[in-house]
């Protein structure tokens, strides 16, 4: 720090700032993560009898608005009736609680950790606008195929596999299978 | 049998409850964003092999968790019957999970792992948990269109165990080797794609790699409990029930639940074929000992207001299809005191195609039918204005325990 620095130390930043500039520590090492996570699964299949979930939490807000905005269609469709024909309510289940919780716990270890960042994580070849594209639409691809298989890395691959659940393991290999055979070809988004 | 998992609901009301998965989802996505999973760059590096981190949280996930519940099960703390396993939809899981494959590598994220990108304030983040609603979305338009192949290859809960035939302790030893197998596969592959200097990797993953053996290996030695063993767990409390005629449902009562519409009666009548094709209750199942197994399952989906009403001719084959009910978890579970016999006792009189015959052994009909109408004799569905019966009443609805919803769904 020089002399001048010293001399006019100028406004202090703004709170938004300031929650973004806290030092990024070290991820946590991949073996130690992955016993912390088997134990927070373990602990929820211990105390409730469900693992863990993502995808059905999303599956159930965005039913939940649906219900909002369009009542009849929801009461017309078989998927849709389950969740929230009537006056039932598809925030009022367990998952959207594991969903909602996630993201809260995602931001404490963000903040802790100082890695909350309003940024694009992408790969060095593309532009910000391809990564927002991208990210879309892996999403819609991702939501659609999580709700086809009934469950996604979450809810069948990480908790179906940990209770042996035959058809989360082979959903497991199917997700992965895809992934690896596809990434050659669509490595220009990442390397 | 295990008092583990909790009947939450009871213990702590639906309030309680519901923060308690909140505390689970808090402590899920801080694991996930504590190893990385906010930053898409680091999740797809596992399909370049140059990071696999991915694979080393997951399988170590899973790997810990698998030991612990059945290292819990075996020992007697943890119900696996009443833990979620999700049910085996095979191809519309296969193409499932190709369709994600595509969604993973082509956005670096996963529904979990989008919403600690999201937590993180990653804009990608954002963009992908979009997609996903909208993909989400997609699907419940358009399911209608493919929904027999949607609900097709339905194989119910199946387990590895089933697949393999082979105990749930030799899986989880193969699971654990494989895993940490796939681990130093892909150290390897990290060194050669990623360039990591395996020798500042932390030592004390050997440990942990041997620590996971040897608790794989001790999950081998407990065993799982068998149905006999899980009886065992609860034989003085139910045996007593049944001495003291807690669990034998009143022809009185049953009729009252027959007309009872806050819950849903199931009737499992065990008797032979011919038996039950002469008659039956309106809407009685029959069920075999032999089928029995696979049933188990789907009747402890249902919910906490659904009762269970087994019957045989007096009671002996119904005891023994209710036991093995209770030892297996199935929730509500009653006998029919004096099984159809009885039944027929107080509600046959009136019909003269059916006759009272001498008495035959135990659990053998004591009546004659003119022709055999299954459940179109009016015995089958009495009236309950006809009959005013004095009961004692026995039925009490027990708390649930066990998967709220139907999974991640």
């Amino acid at each position: 720090m020089t002399a001048t620095m010293q001399a006019h130390p100028g406004p202090r930043p703004g709170f938004w700032t300031r929650l973004q500039s806290r030092p990024a520590k070290p991820y946590t090492h991949p073996y130690f993560a992955g016993a912390l996570l088997g134990l927070v699964l373990f602990a929820s299949f211990f105390l409730t009898g469900n693992g863990l979930g993502a995808s059905g939490g999303l599956n159930r807000m965005i039913v939940y608005v649906e219900d909002l905005v369009a009542p009849e269609h929801v009461d017309r469709v078989p998927y849709l009736i389950n969740l929230a024909g009537g006056d039932r309510n598809p925030l009022d289940d367990w998952v959207v609680l594991v969903a909602v919780g996630a993201v809260l716990g995602g931001f404490a270890s963000g903040w802790r950790n100082g890695r909350l960042k309003l940024e694009t994580a992408k790969g060095p070849r593309i532009s910000t606008r391809t990564r927002w594209v991208m990210a879309f639409a892996g999403g819609t691809i991702m939501g659609f195929g999580a709700r086809f298989a009934r469950g996604c890395t979450s809810g069948q691959a990480l908790s179906g596999g940990a209770v042996l659940s035959a058809g989360s393991w082979v959903l497991m290999f199917a997700i992965f299978g895809s992934a690896y055979g596809l990434a050659y070809f669509i490595r220009r988004l990442w390397l | 049998m295990g008092i583990f998992p909790l009947a939450l609901d009871g213990l702590i009301g639906h309030s309680g409850t519901l923060l308690v998965y909140l505390l689970i989802g808090f402590a899920f996505g801080y694991v996930l964003e504590m190893a990385g999973f906010g930053y898409a760059p680091k999740l797809a590096g596992q399909f370049y092999l140059t990071d696999m981190t991915v694979l080393k949280v997951m399988f170590g996930g899973i790997i810990v968790a698998m030991v612990l519940v059945f290292a819990a099960t075996g020992l007697g703390l943890l119900d696996y019957n009443l833990i979620w396993v999700n049910p085996t939809y095979l191809w519309p899981g296969i193409v499932g999970g190709l369709i994600m494959g595509v969604g993973f590598i082509v956005g670096g994220l996963c529904p979990g792992t989008s919403l600690v990108a999201l937590a993180t304030f990653k804009i990608d983040g954002l963009f992908y948990v979009l997609g996903v609603f909208f993909g989400i979305f997609l699907f419940g338009e358009t399911v209608d269109n493919f929904s027999i192949f949607w609900n097709s290859s339905y194989l119910g809960r199946l387990t590895l165990m089933d697949v393999f035939h082979l105990d749930a302790g030799v899986v989880v030893l193969l699971v654990v080797l494989m895993a940490l197998g796939m681990f130093a596969g892909a150290e390897l592959l990290e060194k050669v794609f990623g360039e990591r200097n395996l020798r500042i990797e932390p030592k004390a993953r050997f440990a942990g790699a041997a620590v996971m053996i040897a608790l794989a290996l001790a999950v081998l030695a407990i065993g799982q409990p068998s149905t006999e063993d899980r009886w065992a767990a609860v034989s003085q409390a139910k045996t007593a029930a049944l001495t003291e005629r807690q669990v034998q449902i009143q022809p009185g009562e049953v009729l009252h639940l027959m007309h009872e519409h806050d819950l849903t009666l199931v009737l499992l009548d065990v008797r032979s074929e011919s038996d039950y094709n002469l008659f039956h209750l309106a809407d009685a199942r029959r069920i075999t000992p032999e089928a029995l197994p696979e049933l188990l399952p789907e009747f402890r989906l249902e919910p906490a207001t659904t009762v269970f009403l087994v019957m045989s001719n007096d009671e002996t084959a119904a005891t023994t299809i209710w036991k093995t009910m209770v030892a297996e978890s199935v929730m509500n579970a009653y006998i029919v005191e004096g099984g159809i016999n009885g039944w027929l006792d107080a509600f046959g009189a009136g019909d003269d195609r059916i006759t009272p015959t001498a008495a035959g052994g135990d659990d053998e009909l004591r009546y004659a039918f003119a022709s055999a109408l299954g459940e179109s004799y009016p015995a089958s569905f009495p009236d309950p204005q006809k009959f005013e019966l004095t009961y004692d009443e026995r039925v009490k609805l027990e708390l649930k325990r066990g998967p709220a919803g139907k999974g991640c769904g």
